[in-house]
């Protein structure tokens, strides 16, 4: 922008030559992070092209080879993995139990943190400590004991387990939630309550539209644990009769033998693309959230 | 007001509530009563006392893999974060395609634990094979490195992005008064801009503190703890422990590794807990 201006001798000149080392530095830093940025993509990429390859050329030796001439295998992959890997239904229950555990754990949690935060007793503070708690606990502390108390429930189906997710879920949002109610005016919910609103109306007409923000963020922190989740339901659910999709490339990809490599590659990319268009399409709203999760958590 | 909620409690707190007792309180409870107790199903338990813990430390993969994951806590908690800082003070100097590289920086960390080790393990057993060095179920070095990679492919993007928004904080008055008193680049960084994102320094390194001490996902896809359990991080092991060994005294072993996994979880969370206290002092 500046470059045409840099010859003449005016009183601007060593600003200019400043400008113009500055705007060099930054091209320079543009290349190498370009460079980075290709390096970034490469993984995914290799990934996308040995799906579309035949098994004998995803060798270890092979993988690096683009599905060019006799490697290329077109949609075979695909077809395979959708048809044996049993993928579909291991979409359809992955999404199933994200939507449902996801919503169940807004709705509840926003509640029950709207009590924590408006109440001002004992309940509420109790509450609160134990739910920050539970968000030090690693799973591994309680895999085993969830896994029978999920049996003896009843808990162990796609249809249920969402409430074995708001159980252990429900710390992080909690906590997300009562950060932000506790800084919200009371006024305007007492303002309705004089108006004759009772606590169930004033949460869903005048809380609920103020929380968006928090909803939304925690929505998206929840989503990506859930819906990436693999020990929980492993122990929780019966893996013979439901697999979500990374129980499903676990059970293929980890179990010993002949391994079809084709055919995960193919599962791998149907189950990575979708999120990434779902990123590239909500980017601000994630990263908005990742960036209110981490300063509160 | 206060009196109406209260009275609404059913509705508000008892379904988390209930489902908080299920999914979380009572797991949690029983889970330490039975690292007291020898068990293979839920209904033989014969308490034992800290028999249990005794054996614990007896155990030389728990103490391999304890080790393990200590190492490979440090060195990712340092890389990623020195890595992300970097990448984030180039992404604030508004170069061209600033909006282009953070949202492939941050990628990665869509992808699932179990997915991104498949991914990488046919990269980097492809790149070993290429330069004849032994694949990675071979070698607990390369083990420990290519989860270090994995790790840092994953999360640089999403440090990087609490620390933008820790630089775009800074008030540019401060760097421009800095740069009058004729501060050079290199001053400016360490006097103004690290202090000023001492909190997302804090965050950050816990984060990946944290995320690095629990890894069970990626660990479990990339190397499996190949060889010999040499690459088992403590997540593992515990995992390990319960599920793939026979003998009735393993399951109780199991727990109060679990235990032990969670009590030394808990100190790095007080850690940070005073660090973060320390802090809102200073600013």
């Amino acid at each position: 922008m500046m470059a045409a201006a840099n010859d003449s001798m005016s009183p601007n000149s060593r600003a200019q030559a400043l400008a113009k080392r500055k705007e060099r530095t930054n091209n320079v830093i543009t290349g190498i992070l370009s460079v980075v940025l290709v390096l970034w993509i490469y993984p995914v990429f290799m990934i996308i092209a040995n799906s579309l390859k035949i098994e004998s050329a995803i060798s270890t030796d092979r993988i690096f080879r683009l599905p060019l001439g006799e490697d290329f295998a077109g949609l075979a992959n695909y077809v395979y993995g959708v048809t044996k890997m049993d993928f579909l239904s291991a979409f359809w229950y992955s999404l199933f139990i994200t939507v449902t555990s996801v919503a169940l754990i807004l709705l509840c949690c926003s509640m029950c943190a709207w009590y924590i935060s408006r109440s001002g007793n004992a309940l509420g503070r109790i509450m609160y400590l134990l739910c920050v708690f539970s968000m030090v606990v690693p799973f591994q502390m309680v895999m085993f004991t969830l896994a029978k108390t999920a049996d003896t429930l009843k808990l162990n189906t796609p249809y249920n387990i969402c409430i074995v997710y708001l159980g252990f879920g429900a710390g992080l949002a909690v906590f997300m939630f009562t950060g932000f109610m506790k800084s919200m005016p009371v006024e305007i919910e007492e303002a309705a309550m004089i108006d004759g609103c009772s606590p169930l109306q004033i949460f869903f007409r005048v809380v609920m539209p103020i929380t968006k923000p928090t909803t939304i963020s925690t929505a998206i922190l929840e989503t990506m644990w859930v819906w990436n989740d693999y020990l929980l339901p492993t122990l929780v659910l019966d893996i013979k009769k439901y697999r979500t999709i990374p129980m499903d490339i676990q059970y293929f990809r980890g179990s010993y033998g002949s391994v079809q490599m084709g055919p995960m590659m193919a599962c791998i990319v149907i189950t990575i693309v979708p999120v990434i268009l779902l990123y590239l399409f909500a980017q601000k709203y994630i990263i908005e959230g990742v960036v209110a999760g981490a300063v509160k958590g | 007001m206060e009196k109406a909620i209260r009275r609404y409690w059913p509705v508000f707190v008892l379904p988390t509530l209930a489902a908080f007792i299920i999914g979380f309180l009572w797991p949690f409870l029983w889970g330490i009563y039975l690292s007291f107790c020898q068990f293979q199903t839920v209904n033989k338990v014969k308490p034992v006392g800290f028999s249990n813990y005794m054996k614990v430390f007896a155990d030389p993969t728990f103490v391999h893999a304890f080790w393990f994951t200590a190492l490979f806590t440090v060195a990712s908690t340092l890389i990623i974060n020195l890595a992300a800082f970097g990448v984030a003070l180039l992404l604030t100097r508004k170069i061209k395609g600033t909006n282009l590289f953070r949202t492939v920086f941050f990628m990665p960390n869509l992808i699932g634990g179990i997915v991104l080790g498949y991914i990488w393990q046919s990269l980097l057993n492809g790149l070993l094979s290429k330069w004849g060095w032994p694949l990675l179920a071979l070698s607990e070095k390369e083990g420990f490195w290519g989860l270090i990679i994995l790790m840092a492919w994953q999360q640089i993007g999403y440090m990087m992005i609490i620390y933008i928004a820790g630089l775009q904080n800074v008030s540019p008055e401060l760097i421009e008064a800095a740069q009058i008193d004729g501060a050079t680049a290199a001053q400016t960084l360490v006097r103004i801009k690290v202090p000023m994102v001492m909190p997302s320094i804090t965050i950050c390194s816990f984060l990946t503190l944290t995320n690095s001490f629990k890894l069970f996902d990626q660990n479990l896809s990339l190397t499996n703890g190949e060889p010999a359990k040499n690459t088992q991080m403590l997540a593992m092991n515990i995992y390990d422990t319960f599920y793939s060994r026979s003998g009735p005294q393993w399951k109780g072993i199991g727990q109060a590794k679990a235990v032990i996994f969670f009590l030394v979880v808990v100190v790095i969370s007080l850690i940070q807990l005073r660090f973060t206290k320390s802090r809102e002092v200073q600013a």
